[in-house]
């Protein structure tokens, strides 16, 4: 396609969208409910998943420091984060003498306005990026349409959401719930009115399809004057930044360009380079399970003759700083991003990615977004408690991340209130609307169970009345009996029959 | 030695049976078994649904009702789990919100002394062979919490392996959650559905008669979706099994 076609408005004739977006999605339920009835998206979830849980298992039984490898990465985040304000000033002043730019942004809108005007700067309409979850969580994509600059993903999974104006549904295989059919027909459909058609005839075949989006994005890697990305980790004793990867489609975007701008979250910060250290270990294992993952990227600053000429870093906060500010929910700023928990979560496995309504999926989404972007709507509300709270996730985090206890910490935000601090500000928050008839029920559980006599004196009556119960319940415990039969109830609770045998007192 | 029963009040009001079996089977291995009126929930519905101030009477309840006992054994993982996993954390919270000590003391009195009964078994009596007879092949699931709060590990299996006449079959996926989750159950019914059904096919698959956890509650779940399948296979509480001998009168 022409580069004029990169200045058409959004949406116009012929012209892509590929501006999916996360806005107005619903509540998790209800999103998870149509994904449960999609037999061959479950079906991809569980052959993808599968595989690479069991092939973590062993790359992770490789190391038998890992325990300790775990406690380390856990410690040095934790340590990181406590004095962030310090690592990122340092972080500030070696990116600035290596000849590097760096940018505050507070939130989604100041960053797109940043990089919009960077990349207006340089007269170019089009940009190649290499996958960055900051730039999907802020919408950067979007944000450069709505200023007629064209943003071409080049990740391989990324590329195939943009091709199918699509959301991504996992942290490191985006087009996880595609099929290999899927991606032909998504190719053969749409790569010509992005740019170069896909071949003739091609089959789904795994190295076709990869030969064709080779192909493809040769030509944006050749032409591309602004490369946009994000990091994996930043080095703030150096300036350096990092991106691990396994295509190579970053390394190209982060050297050809002459102008690139990073869009990093702040939490991303490393103090040393002997800190990335234990990250380089734990990060690849945990993720896709190799050894070491086949390409890392490092760049600090500029250099004459080498790579590009102009580098702006964008440090985004977008409700980090806020989220620090929580004791207990503080832990999910430790997150690299490895999709371990997604990997081995039944629920992600059933639910797949979009029902989460963000970038982040999966356990890590369930206890990130509602911190970033607070508890703002029924989906945030919903998320904490997208969980049956089986456990698996913290037991593969690389970094520790007790998710089960910031998924119960969150919950209790949603049904008492209490303290939170929104940009900056402590503010006591009110429980959630709807939570009327839960809370009521909470109560009278409690007050039953604080009172044994008169739970004893309910048991009695559920018992007498045993062969009248519905075997359908109403409300809200229709759900259950929907798909579950009921427990028949006993003719006599345990606390009578030790009474009557015992002797007891009550 | 004082040992007191936690039953649960899950246990108490729907499987007596449960609670039963425990007394014979600890009563059979000369245990004296106590079982404090005063007790009812650990709290964790309230607690895992966000609802901490609810559960804190419990907290305060469940250390008053077991202060004399030596040893306090509960035939269920998930609220063993609740007492050593979360109330010191609902004692710590309570302490950062200026509200003193006392429910941490309360916490610290109860947790070290609180075993599912596996664990009572294995690790206090120091038995894994407790005389049972249970003629029948089973599958075991381990439970969520007792494998990875509780870290029961194969203690449960050991038990098994050594009841007469008990064949056990293995579950293929038998660490993959069954979906219960307690209120997750009923505000993610699709989700939690869906695991359900997936377990009970894994279950069915084993050829089992029975299939058996230390959890009446995740059983509770998986029983409810076998026999909404019709399916054959029974679900029995691990103490049922262990509290079996060839007596029927027992
Ligand atoms: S929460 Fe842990 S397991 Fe999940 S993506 Fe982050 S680092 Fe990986």
């Amino acid at each position: 396609m022409s580069r004029d076609g990169a200045r058409a408005p959004r949406g116009g004739a012929g012209f892509p969208q590929g501006g999916a977006t996360y806005l107005g999605m619903p509540a998790f339920p209800q999103a998870a409910d149509a994904a449960t009835r999609d037999g061959r998206l479950r079906a991809n979830l569980r052959h993808a998943t599968h595989t690479i849980r069991a092939k973590r298992a062993r790359a992770v039984a490789e190391l038998d420091d890992w325990a300790r490898l775990r406690e380390a990465g856990a410690a040095i985040k934790d340590r990181t984060l406590r004095h962030l304000d310090h690592h990122l000033v340092r972080l500030e002043e070696a990116v600035t003498r290596a000849g590097g730019t760096v940018h505050w942004a507070a939130d989604a809108a100041e960053a797109n306005r940043i990089v919009t005007d960077l990349v207006r700067a340089t007269g170019e309409h089009e940009v190649v990026k290499v996958k960055s979850m900051a730039t999907q969580e802020i919408g950067l994509n979007e944000a450069l349409a709505e200023a007629g600059i064209r943003a071409y993903e080049t990740d391989l999974a990324e590329l195939i959401v943009q091709l199918g104006d699509d959301l991504p549904s996992h942290i490191l295989v985006p087009a996880i719930h595609r099929n290999r059919g899927e991606i032909r027909d998504i190719f053969r459909d749409r790569m010509a009115s992005w740019g170069r058609p896909a071949p003739e005839g091609l089959t789904d075949r795994p190295a076709e399809l990869a030969e064709a989006a080779r192909q493809h994005l040769r030509e944006k890697f050749l032409r591309a004057k602004v490369g946009v990305s994000g990091a994996n980790f930043m080095v703030a004793e150096t300036g350096t930044l990092v991106v691990v990867e396994s295509e190579g489609n970053g390394r190209m975007c982060l050297t050809l360009p002459e102008t690139l701008i990073s869009v990093v979250g702040i939490e991303k910060t490393v103090p040393t380079w002997r800190d990335l250290e234990v990250f380089l270990q734990l990060l690849p294992r945990s993720s896709t399970a190799e050894r070491m993952n086949p390409y890392t990227s490092m760049w600090t600053g500029t250099a004459d003759g080498d790579g590009p000429r102009v580098f702006h870093l964008v440090l985004l906060d977008n409700g980090r700083t806020d989220t620090l500010a929580d004791e207990v929910g503080r832990q999910a700023l430790r997150c690299i991003r490895c999709s371990a928990c997604l990997n081995v979560c039944p629920v992600y496995e059933r639910a797949g990615g979009h029902a989460y309504g963000s970038p982040y999926p999966g356990p890590i989404g369930a206890i990130l977004t509602p911190q970033l972007r607070g508890l703002s709507s029924p989906l945030e509300e919903s998320l904490p408690y997208a969980s049956s709270l089986c456990g698996a996730c913290f037991e593969v985090c690389p970094v520790a991340i007790d998710i089960p206890e910031v998924l119960v910490h969150l919950r209790e935000r949603v049904a008492e209130g209490g303290e939170v601090t929104v940009r900056g500000t402590r503010t006591v928050i009110r429980p959630a609307k709807g939570h009327a008839t839960e809370r009521a029920a909470m109560r009278a559980a409690r007050w039953a169970f604080d009172h044994p006599g008169a739970l004893r004196r309910g048991q009695r009556i559920l018992a007498r009345t045993r062969r009248l119960q519905p075997r359908r319940l109403p409300g809200p415990g229709r759900a259950w009996t929907d798909t579950r039969e009921l427990p028949a109830v006993p003719a006599e609770s345990f606390r009578d029959w030790w009474a009557r045998t015992r002797g007891g007192t009550a | 030695m004082r040992v007191g029963l936690f039953v649960t009040c899950v246990n108490d009001s729907l499987y007596p049976r449960t609670g039963r079996a425990v007394v014979a089977l600890l009563e059979r291995l000369g245990v004296q078994v106590d079982f404090p009126m005063a007790q009812s929930c650990c709290g964790q519905p309230m607690f895992n649904t966000g609802y901490r101030h609810q559960t804190e009477p419990l907290v305060r309840r469940y250390a008053a009702a077991f202060r004399d006992h030596d040893h306090i054994v509960a035939p269920s993982g998930s609220c063993a789990a609740m007492v050593r996993d979360n109330y010191p954390r609902i004692g710590a919270r309570a302490e950062a919100e200026g509200r003193g000590t006392e429910l941490s003391e309360a916490a610290a009195s109860v947790v070290p002394k609180t075993y599912e009964l596996t664990e009572f078994l294995v690790d206090v009596l120091g038995v894994t062979d407790v005389g049972a007879y249970f003629p029948h092949t089973v599958t075991y699931h381990p439970t969520c919490h007792g494998l990875r709060v509780l870290g029961l590990g194969d203690r449960p299996r050991r038990l098994l392996e050594r009841v007469e006449g008990l064949e056990l079959r293995e579950l293929e996926g038998a660490e993959e959650c069954c979906g219960f989750g307690g209120t997750f159950a009923v505000k993610n019914p699709a989700v939690s559905s869906a695991m359900g059904s997936d377990k009970s096919r894994a279950i069915a698959r084993t050829g089992a008669e029975a299939v058996c956890t230390v959890d009446n509650s995740c059983l509770m779940h998986i029983g409810g979706v076998l026999a909404r399948e019709g399916s054959p296979v029974r679900p029995v509480h691990i103490a049922e099994i262990l509290a079996g001998t060839k007596d029927p009168a027992r």
